[in-house]
C-alpha cells in the first residue's frame, strides 16, 4: 500500500512517524517503531520520554494527532480500544485498569461478557479463566476481590485479561515496577513462554537488567523522540543508560561509612493487625539513628506496608509505640509527624502521595499550606510563595511538566514520583522514610534521588528505606532488617551483607541455620 | 512466588450478619408491629399498610432513577424537578387527550428528555452534576408553576387492579395484591434494575463505568455511552413517579406537588446502599414510617400534629446516621470523565 514497505520482515505491528501533542508538551515527536513477530522487543527512556503515551496512542486510547499504524503489513485505523484489542492488542497499563471492588471474574469479561440469553455467565467465565490460567501457569482465583489481593497477582490478572481476549500483540507498561524479583522473574518466564507461542511483546521498563535479561531489541527514546536502537547481546546496562539519559551516569552512588549518632526514630514491639483481623506485623522492634539509612528489605506483603503506615500516621497499631525523636507519636496524626519532622514517600503514590487532580503547585505544599510562607495574611494563601516554591522544586528536582500549573495526573508515572519527593525532602526533616523511593523511576533520577537520600543522611537525618528492589537496599543501607511474616527475621551491617544470603532470610530461611 | 499470607478469618455467616443485620432486625421489628396492631385492628392495619406502599411508590422509583445514575458515577439531585415535569406534562396530556395510557408514557418521555438534559450538562459539557441537578430542579418549578392552571382535574384515574384470590391474603393481601398499574410496574422494575444491575451485561459495565471509568475505557466500553443510557433510563424511571403522582394517587396536579419527594428518594437510594432491594426497604420504611404518621395525626394525643410531622424524617436521619453502617460509594461518583 505505502510506497516504502520492508514487507520481507514478518512484522506484527509497525508504528510510522506518529506524532502526539498535549497542551505545552509534544509527548511524541515523528517517533517510528517496529515490533517484529514472536520478538520482545524494550522500550527504553527517561521518565516522561512518551513511551506511555506512544502505547496508548497505538491501543486507541488517545488520538495520534499524525502517523499511522501497520498490523501484519496492513495499515490499520485504531480509533479505540475495541479496534486495538479486535486486531489483538493487548496492554497492562503502567497503573493497573483493575475495578477494585469486582472480583477476578468480573475484571476479565468485562467488555467482552460471555451471556447465557440476557444473564452474564460467569460461572463459564470462570471455567474459561481457570482454562488459560492454567495453560499460561498463571494461577489466580476467579472470585477473589482484586482489592484483596496483592500487586503480583494483580498484575497476573492483568496479563490474563489481555490473553482472554486473545492478545498476540502484548504491550506490558513497567510490568516489574511493582514486582518482587522473584516475581519479576516468573514474568520473564511467562514472557518467554508467550514469544513461543506467537505472541509479540513491548516491554516497558526501566531496569538495564530486565532488559539485558530478556529483551531481543530495544528502542530508545527522550524527549519524545526515538535517539536509537540497541541489542542487548551489543550492549551494556552502562551503555544503554548513556544512550536514555545522554550522559554518563552513575549506576551505582558511592557514598562513605554512616556516622551514626542518637535515636531518631525508635519502634517498640509494635503488633498490627489488618482489616480482616490477621496479625500482620508481630512485635517488631528497632531503631533509627540520626545519620545512618535503614533498610528493610523483604518480599512485598510481608508486613512492610501495614508496618510503615503505622509509623507514618496512616493507620494505627494494635499495641508497642514508635518514638520519633525521644517522643511517643500520637497514631493516625500525620500532621503531627509533618510538624516534628518526619519526611514520607509513600509506596502507593496515586493513593497516599497526590491529589492528582490538583496542580503541581498544590501538590508541592500539601503537607504544609497551611505554614507560612504559603499562608498568607488573613487565611488566604498566598499564590505567589505557592508559586514561586513549586518553580524552584521542579526545576531542583528535574520534574519534566510543562508548568506548575498542571495537573498532577497529567504527569508520566516517574515524574509524578518526583513530584512527591520534592515535597517530602523539601521541608525539616529529623527521619526520612522512604517507601519503594525510586519506583518507576529512570536510572538518571535513580542517581539523583539516592544521591539526595544520601545526602540527608549525611545532614543528620536518620533514614528508613523500604524497597522490593534489592540492588536499591544494597546500595543505600547501612544496615539492612529483613522483613519475612511480619517479624523482623535479622538486622545486619550492610558491608557483610550478600544478594544471595539476603534472598534466602526474605524467602523465609532462619538465619541460626546459615 | 505466591503470595498467601493473609487469609479472610471472617466466616460467611459472620459476613451476612454484617450486611443484613440491620435489615433483617428493622424488618421483623416492622413485622411485629405490624401483626400486634393487626390483632389490634385489622381495617386500620389494612389501611396503614396500604397507605405504606403508597407513599413509598414515587420513593422507590425516585431511588431507582438516582441510583441508576450514581452507579455509573452521574449524581442526579435533579429527580425532584424530573418527577415534578413528568407528574405535569402527564397530566396535562391526560387533560388534553381523555387517555390515561398516553399520558403516562408523555410523564415517562418527559423524565426521560430531562435525564438527556442532566446526561448532556454533565457527560458532555462536563458541568458540575449539582448544578446540572439544580438546573432541572428550578426549570420544572419555574415551568410547571408558569403554565398550570388551576382548576383542571384529570379524566380518570388509574384504579386498582385486584390480582384475584391473592388480593384475599389476610394483612399483606390488599396492600401488595389490590394495587393500580404504576404500583405494580414499581414491584417490577425494582426486580427488574436488580436483576440488569447485577446480572446483565450492561450493568456490569455500569457499575464499572462507576468504579474506574479508565479501566472500562481500556476495553472498549462507552463511558460516554453508558452514562447517558443510565441517566436517560433514570429520568424515564423518575416520569413515571411523575405518573404516579398525578395519574394513580391524586387524580390532580399542584404547584410543586412532588413536595421533596425527590430528595427523599436520594436518602432512600443510600439508605438502600445503592441497591434496588436496598432501596425498595428503605422507601417502604419511610412509607410505613409515614402511614404511622397520619393515623397517629387522626389518634387523640396532645402533641402538636407538625411535630408528629416530622417523624419520618427524623427515622431516616436515625436510622441514616446511624444504623446503615458503612456504604461503598461508587468511587468514581460525580467525576466527568476525561478521555485524554
Ligand atoms: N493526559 C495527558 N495530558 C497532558 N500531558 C500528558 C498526558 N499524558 C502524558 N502527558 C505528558 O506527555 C509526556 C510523556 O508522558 P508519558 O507518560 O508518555 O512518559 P513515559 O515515558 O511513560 O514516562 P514514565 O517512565 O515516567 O512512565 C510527559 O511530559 C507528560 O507530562
Ligand atoms: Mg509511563
Amino acid at each position: 500500500m505505502s510506497e516504502k514497505t520492508t514487507t520481507k520482515e514478518n512484522l506484527a505491528l509497525e508504528v510510522r512517524h506518529v506524532t502526539k501533542r498535549f497542551p505545552g508538551v509534544i509527548a511524541n515527536d515523528d517517533v517510528s517503531f517496529t515490533l517484529k513477530k514472536g520478538e520482545i522487543h524494550a522500550l527504553l527512556g527517561e521518565n516522561g520520554a512518551g513511551k506511555s503515551t506512544l502505547m496508548n496512542v497505538v491501543y486507541g486510547l488517545y488520538a495520534q494527532d499524525e502517523g499511522e499504524f501497520l498490523i501484519d503489513n496492513e495499515v490499520v485505523e485504531i480509533n479505540g480500544p475495541n479496534d486495538a484489542i479486535n486486531y489483538g492488542i493487548g496492554m497492562v497499563h503502567q497503573h493497573f485498569m483493575l475495578v477494585p471492588v469486582f472480583t477476578v471474574t468480573e475484571n476479565m469479561i468485562l467488555g467482552s461478557e460471555i451471556t447465557k440469553g440476557t444473564s452474564l455467565d460467569l460461572a463459564r467465565a470462570k471455567k474459561e479463566i481457570l482454562e488459560i490460567s492454567e495453560a499460561y501457569g498463571l494461577e489466580v482465583d476467579p472470585d477473589a476481590l482484586i482489592e484483596n489481593l496483592p500487586v503480583g497477582v494483580q498484575q497476573r490478572v492483568e496479563i490474563l485479561k489481555a490473553l482472554y481476549r486473545k492478545a498476540n500483540i502484548l504491550v506490558l507498561d513497567e510490568p516489574t515496577a511493582v514486582l518482587t524479583p522473584q516475581e519479576a522473574e516468573d514474568l520473564f518466564d511467562v514472557m518467554r513462554d508467550l514469544t513461543k507461542k506467537g505472541v509479540s511483546i513491548i516491554f516497558i521498563t526501566h531496569k538495564l537488567k530486565e532488559i539485558l535479561n530478556v529483551a531481543d531489541r530495544v528502542t530508545v527514546m527522550r524527549r519524545g523522540k526515538v535517539v536509537g536502537h540497541a541489542k542487548p547481546s551489543e550492549t551494556d546496562a552502562q551503555g544503554l543508560a548513556t544512550m536514555m539519559v545522554g550522559r554518563d551516569v552513575l549506576l551505582e552512588v558511592a557514598k562513605t561509612p554512616a556516622k551514626p549518632t542518637e535515636v531518631v526514630l525508635e519502634v517498640n514491639h509494635l503488633k498490627i493487625k489488618d482489616e480482616r483481623d490477621v496479625e500482620v506485623v508481630k512485635d517488631i522492634s528497632f531503631e533509627v539513628r540520626a545519620g545512618e539509612i535503614l533498610g528493610i528489605a523483604g518480599i512485598q506483603g510481608n508486613g512492610q506496608t501495614e508496618l510503615i503506615e503505622a509509623i507514618t500516621g496512616l493507620r494505627g497499631a494494635d499495641s508497642g509505640e514508635v518514638h520519633l525523636s525521644g517522643e511517643i507519636i500520637p497514631f493516625e496524626k500525620p500532621r503531627y509527624l509533618v510538624e516534628h519532622g518526619m519526611g514520607h514517600v509513600p509506596e502507593d503514590r496515586h493513593k497516599h502521595g497526590l491529589v492528582l487532580p490538583y496542580d503541581l503547585a498544590d501538590n508541592i505544599v500539601l503537607n504544609t499550606y497551611y505554614q507560612k510562607p504559603f499562608a498568607g495574611k488573613m487565611m488566604i494563601r498566598d499564590d505567589q510563595a505557592v508559586l514561586k516554591n513549586a518553580t524552584e522544586l521542579i526545576k531542583r528536582f528535574d520534574v519534566r511538566a510543562p508548568s506548575p500549573h498542571v495537573a498532577a495526573s497529567t504527569l508520566s508515572g516517574g515524574n509524578q514520583q518526583k513530584v512527591i519527593v520534592a515535597r517530602e525532602f523539601s521541608h525539616p526533616l529529623k527521619v526520612l522514610i522512604a517507601n519503594q523511593p525510586t519506583r518507576g523511576l529512570d536510572v538518571g533520577s535513580i542517581e539523583y534521588i539516592h544521591k539526595e537520600i544520601i545526602n540527608m543522611r549525611d545532614e543528620g537525618v536518620g533514614v528508613l528505606v523500604i524497597s522490593a528492589e534489592l540492588d536499591e537496599i544494597l546500595s543505600l543501607a547501612d544496615r539492612i532488617a529483613i522483613m519475612f511474616r511480619g517479624e523482623i527475621v535479622t538486622i545486619i551491617d550492610a558491608k557483610s551483607a550478600t544478594r544471595e544470603q539476603l534472598g534466602l532470610w526474605m524467602a523465609g530461611a532462619s538465619p541460626e541455620m546459615s | 512466588m505466591e503470595n498467601t499470607n493473609t487469609l479472610p478469618t471472617t466466616t460467611p455467616q459472620q459476613l451476612f450478619l454484617k450486611q443484613w443485620g440491620t435489615t433483617i432486625f428493622v424488618s421483623l421489628t416492622v413485622i411485629a408491629i405490624v401483626i400486634w396492631q393487626y390483632i389490634l385492628n385489622a381495617n386500620v392495619t389494612e389501611a396503614v399498610l396500604a397507605s405504606t406502599i403508597r407513599q413509598s411508590t414515587p420513593l422507590v422509583l425516585g431511588a431507582l432513577c438516582g441510583l441508576l445514575g450514581e452507579r455509573s458515577a452521574v449524581i442526579n439531585i435533579g429527580i425532584e424537578g424530573q418527577m415534578l415535569l413528568g407528574a405535569f406534562v402527564g397530566f396535562l396530556v391526560n387533560v388534553w387527550t381523555g387517555n390515561l395510557w398516553i399520558a403516562v408514557f408523555a410523564a415517562i418521555f418527559t423524565g426521560a428528555v430531562m435525564g438527556l438534559l442532566l446526561a448532556y450538562m454533565s457527560v458532555t459539557l462536563k458541568m458540575d452534576q449539582i448544578i446540572g441537578g439544580t438546573v432541572i430542579n428550578i426549570l420544572a418549578l419555574g415551568l410547571t408553576g408558569y403554565f398550570y392552571q388551576v382548576g383542571l382535574t384529570t379524566k380518570g384515574k388509574m384504579l386498582p387492579i385486584p390480582l384475584g384470590p391473592l388480593a384475599d391474603i389476610p394483612i399483606i393481601g390488599p396492600a401488595l395484591f389490590n394495587n393500580p398499574p404504576i404500583t405494580y410496574a414499581t414491584f417490577v422494575l425494582v426486580f427488574l434494575v436488580h436483576y440488569v444491575l447485577f446480572h446483565t451485561k450492561w450493568g456490569l459495565r455500569t457499575r464499572a463505568v462507576g468504579e474506574h471509568p479508565r479501566a472500562a475505557d481500556t476495553l472498549g466500553v462507552n463511558v460516554f455511552k453508558v452514562r447517558y443510557v443510565n441517566v436517560i433510563v433514570g429520568g424515564a424511571i423518575a416520569g413515571l413517579a411523575g405518573a404516579f403522582l398525578t395519574l394513580e394517587a391524586v387524580g390532580s396536579f399542584e404547584r410543586a406537588m412532588t413536595n421533596g419527594r425527590g430528595f427523599v428518594a436520594l436518602a432512600v437510594m443510600i439508605f438502600g446502599k445503592f441497591t434496588p432491594l436496598g432501596a425498595w426497604g428503605a422507601a417502604l420504611l419511610f412509607g410505613f414510617a409515614n402511614a404511622m404518621q397520619t393515623q397517629l395525626q387522626f389518634a387523640d394525643i396532645q402533641v402538636p400534629h407538625q411535630f408528629i410531622g416530622m417523624l419520618p424524617y427524623i427515622l431516616t436521619i436515625i436510622v441514616l446516621s446511624g444504623f446503615v453502617g458503612r456504604t461503598h460509594i461508587p468511587a468514581a461518583d460525580g467525576v466527568p470523565y476525561e478521555k485524554e
